[in-house]
């Protein structure tokens, strides 16, 4: 029955219309579709982890609260984070990768279409796996970072790390997998003309951000391998009692760990280099210094990773180098944002809602810039180390830069992707209630912190002078929560009016902008030959004005790949593997060995199957 | 097996084909892997508290009298290295009949490459058997679980390329690899040299430094 769904497809595509339904999203290898699917699994996981968040407000909201248990806050704490970081921010940018990137380099699709599709199964079931742990009572409850020998079999007996472990092994095969791909896409499939140097900028951030992925994720990949093996065959790598160090966990997650920042805000960079010059009608001012400060932070992102452990004492000479490679990275990402500075200044400034958000995003991110270069001093960072100070910092440039910069970036590229314009009122609403709650949740966490409020702790007693703070911030937390149902309700109401997005609605320069919205299947009739930076921009100088809209084309003679059902039988091939090891005392050897034999079906088939 | 919405224009920006770029990003991303895994290695190899001490390399008296007996077996693994730093060179020859479309050079060629792929991981098994009756395990103390860790993980590594290769192999042999497809194994070929030189590192880190 499958096959034949697939025939029909195929002979569906031939005839040039676009597949519908549901086995055609299960098949799909459109790069286009693949980044949907990844912005609205991203999105959910989003309000999930928001959720989570809420909660821990809740009980933070008052002294001595009993609202949560100290086990389920724990839990709360480490999913939240976990949640954000791998199934929220990451794949939210993965979603502007796979969209927006081919379209950007003038390409039809993706080196490879299939391993992409392979990646976003993978990306999906691997954070069902992680929040399967909430239906066994057995969430991870060791934060984020699960560090050594807190995950220990003898401190942490149940599931709970077992469930992270195997959960983050999932999400590092997606993301290595994607970061190939977009790799070899970047470099390959660039349009005529479109040298390194002509690259949008978005696309450059990302393909910075691919090279972080690549050299990031085998490191932390090693790193619960390890503790794999000390949880389920007895190993000591992380055993104090037999020799083993638990701070070779903190090295190996941190040199994983700090690249893993920049993986989430190089992204967010991208876009808002995109967004300022487009709503400022100015080209990006300093290109070249703009792309090498993005490549000079990911040379750096390598050698500042025991910034994270000053409070391990490593001694002087360590710490000196950490602490002052990492004041480095001050340098260049200051050149940043003097050229967002500059690309505004001087500029005809179009008040739409992805300018207000990337205008906020250059403010919110100085500020946790800046508490991150405060961190970088070990003298300094021994008093914030655990407290609130660290969560006000991390919130500054997680929220206050990347999930502003993705904001910024959804309200941008939404008319492009839907072909519907989201509704501008509606999205500044969002906007100020997403600024003003987020600064009252989180700047007060400053002052918390100086005042020693510890992080990870459940509760607190009364009398300390924590009271008031705290309660402002859960209630702005839920203020925050309703800036995110405004953006729902904005997606709603104007998913129902007709898609009327014009091709170029903000008079932008790149060109995903040149094709209708939303782009067909084929992206390009005809593939673009690229003389400059701004390449739409120029097509329009030249025409003197706005362009004729594109009219839609048969696709009849481009040459599209296959839809393909092995990616997601290869991936849940890998899953079940995953689980076959989680279950390894139960199963034997047999569940791991059923997993790979589905994924050895999955591959051998993908490999020999007509790509097209 | 060709995977590309570039189809009907081959040309690529870097004129590499997207396949061969992407088995060098891979191969890259897998440096940090066993770089990760060797550190390890080196972190670990003399830091047991727990278990006998390091006898592989040399003989070693428990507190209590015990005497262990080296364990290490370096001709053998010699052999096992030689036989797969051959490999490297039979593959080179066999892409070279696969290019030039001499369809028994590449079976013989390719065929050596996988015997010896064969002996190396069969070398392997018959090691980790003999250490573990000889009382090495992963958990007797950290030079076992680092050894095996790492040695294990190149293993799993040469065992995927031989299932790769002997794929290519059946494929050859069905007259499926013409020159115009011999990106195929070249692509396979880049993958093999690769886990050959990590055993390059691998091997005097562990078995020649004491």
């Amino acid at each position: 029955m499958a096959t034949t769904a697939l025939d029909q497809q195929r002979a569906h595509a031939a005839a040039g219309h676009e597949p519908t339904g549901l086995w055609s999203w299960i098949t799909t290898v459109d790069h286009k579709r693949i980044g949907i699917l990844y912005g609205a699994t991203a999105f959910t996981f989003f309000l999930m982890g928001g959720i989570e968040a809420l909660l821990l407000r809740i009980q933070l909201g008052t002294p001595n609260n009993t609202f949560l248990s100290p086990e389920t806050y724990n839990e709360l704490f480490t999913m939240h984070g976990t949640t954000m970081i791998f199934l929220a921010i990451m794949p939210l940018s993965a979603a502007f990768f796979n969209f927006i990137i081919p379209l950007q380099i003038g390409a039809r699709d993706v080196a490879f279409p299939r391993l992409n599709a392979f990646s976003y199964w993978v990306f999906l079931l691997g954070g069902l796996f992680l929040n399967a742990s909430w239906l066994f009572g057995a969430a991870p409850d060791t934060g984020w970072f699960g560090y050594a020998n807190l995950t220990s079999k003898q401190y942490s007996p149940g599931l709970h790390v077992d469930f992270w472990m195997l959960g983050l092994q999932t999400l590092g095969v997606a993301s290595l997998a994607a970061a190939v791909n977009f790799f070899t896409t970047v470099l390959n499939m660039r349009a005529p003309g479109m040298k390194l140097m002509r690259m949008p900028i978005f696309t450059w951030m990302s393909f910075i951000t691919q090279v972080l992925l690549l050299l990031a994720f085998p490191v932390i990949t090693v790193a619960l391998i390890l503790l794999m093996f000390d949880r389920f065959f007895g190993t000591n790598f992380y055993v104090p009692t037999a020799g083993g160090d638990p701070l070779l966990w903190q090295h190996l997650f941190w040199i994983f760990g700090h690249p893993e920042v920049y993986i989430l805000i190089l992204p967010a960079f991208g876009i808002v280099s995109e967004v300022l010059p487009v709503f400022a009608r100015k080209p990006l001012f300093g290109y070249a210094a703009m792309v090498f400060s993005g490549i000079f932070i990911a040379f750096l992102a390598f050698g500042v990773w025991a910034h994270h452990m000053f409070a391990t004492g490593m001694g002087p000479i360590a710490d000196t180098y950490f602490s002052l490679a990492t004041m480095l990275i001050a340098i260049p990402t200051g050149v940043k944002i003097f050229n967002w500075l500059g690309t505004v200044w001087g500029g005809s400034i179009q008040y739409k809602t992805p300018m207000y958000f990337a205008l906020a995003f250059v403010a919110m991110f100085i500020i946790g810039g800046l508490s991150g270069v405060m961190h970088g001093s070990p003298p300094a960072d021994l008093q914030q180390t655990d407290t609130y100070f660290v969560v006000a910092h991390f919130h500054y440039v997680m929220f206050g830069g990347s999930i502003f910069g993705l904001a910024a970036g959804a309200y941008y590229w939404w008319p492009k992707m839907f072909g519907r314009m989201l509704d501008e009122r509606l999205g500044k609403l969002h906007f100020w209630l997403m600024l003003i709650g987020f600064n009252l949740t989180f700047f007060p966490m400053h002052i918390l912190g100086l005042n020693g409020m510890p992080r990870r702790v459940y509760t607190y007693p009364e009398g300390l002078g924590f009271e008031e703070l705290n309660l402002l911030e859960t209630i702005s937390a839920f203020l925050l929560a309703a800036s995110f149902a405004v953006f729902l309700y904005n997606i709603i109401k104007t998913w129902r009016g007709p898609r009327n997005a014009p091709a170029d609605p903000w008079n932008a320069a790149t060109l995903e902008w040149t094709i209708p919205s939303p782009p067909q299947e084929w992206n390009f009739a005809e593939i673009p030959v690229v003389h400059g930076r701004d390449p739409l921009w120029e097509a329009k100088r030249e025409h003197g004005g706005p362009l004729p809209e594109p009219p839609k084309v048969s696709g009849a003679g481009i040459h599209m790949p296959n839809p393909s059902y092995w990616p997601l039988v290869t991936a849940l091939g890998l899953s079940a593997m995953m689980s076959g090891l989680m279950l390894i005392h139960h199963l034997g050897p047999w569940g791991i060995i059923a997993g790979g034999a589905i994924l050895l079906f999955g591959v051998f088939n993908w490999a020999f199957e007509p790509a097209g | 097996m060709t995977d590309t919405a570039h189809a009907g224009h081959l040309e690529t920006a870097t004129g590499l084909d997207n396949r061969k770029l992407a088995i060098w990003t891979f191969i890259g991303s897998e440096c940090l892997f066993f770089a990760s895994l060797i550190s390890n290695y080196l972190v670990h190899k003399e830091t047991w508290l727990t278990g006998p001490g390091p006898f592989p390399h040399e003989a070693w008296t428990s507190p209590a009298g015990k005497v262990f007996e080296p364990i290490i077996e370096i001709p053998l693994v010699t052999l096992g290295t030689a036989l797969l730093l051959f490999s490297s060179l039979f593959v080179v020859l066999a892409l070279a009949n696969a290019q030039r479309g001499n369809r028994k050079g590449l079976l013989l060629w390719l065929g050596l490459t996988l015997l010896c792929g064969v002996f190396f991981v069969g070398m392997q098994v018959y090691e980790f058997t003999h250490f573990v009756h000889k009382g090495l395990t992963l958990k007797t103390n950290l030079f076992g679980g680092s050894f095996f860790v790492l040695t294990g993980f190149h293993g799993t590594h040469v065992t995927i390329g031989v299932i790769w290769l002997f794929t290519l192999w059946i494929e050859a042999f069905r007259g499926k690899i013409p020159p115009a497809k011999s990106l195929n194994l070249e692509i396979a070929a880049l993958y093999w040299h690769f886990v050959d030189v990590v055993w390059v590192v691998i091997f005097p880190v562990v078995y020649l430094i004491k």
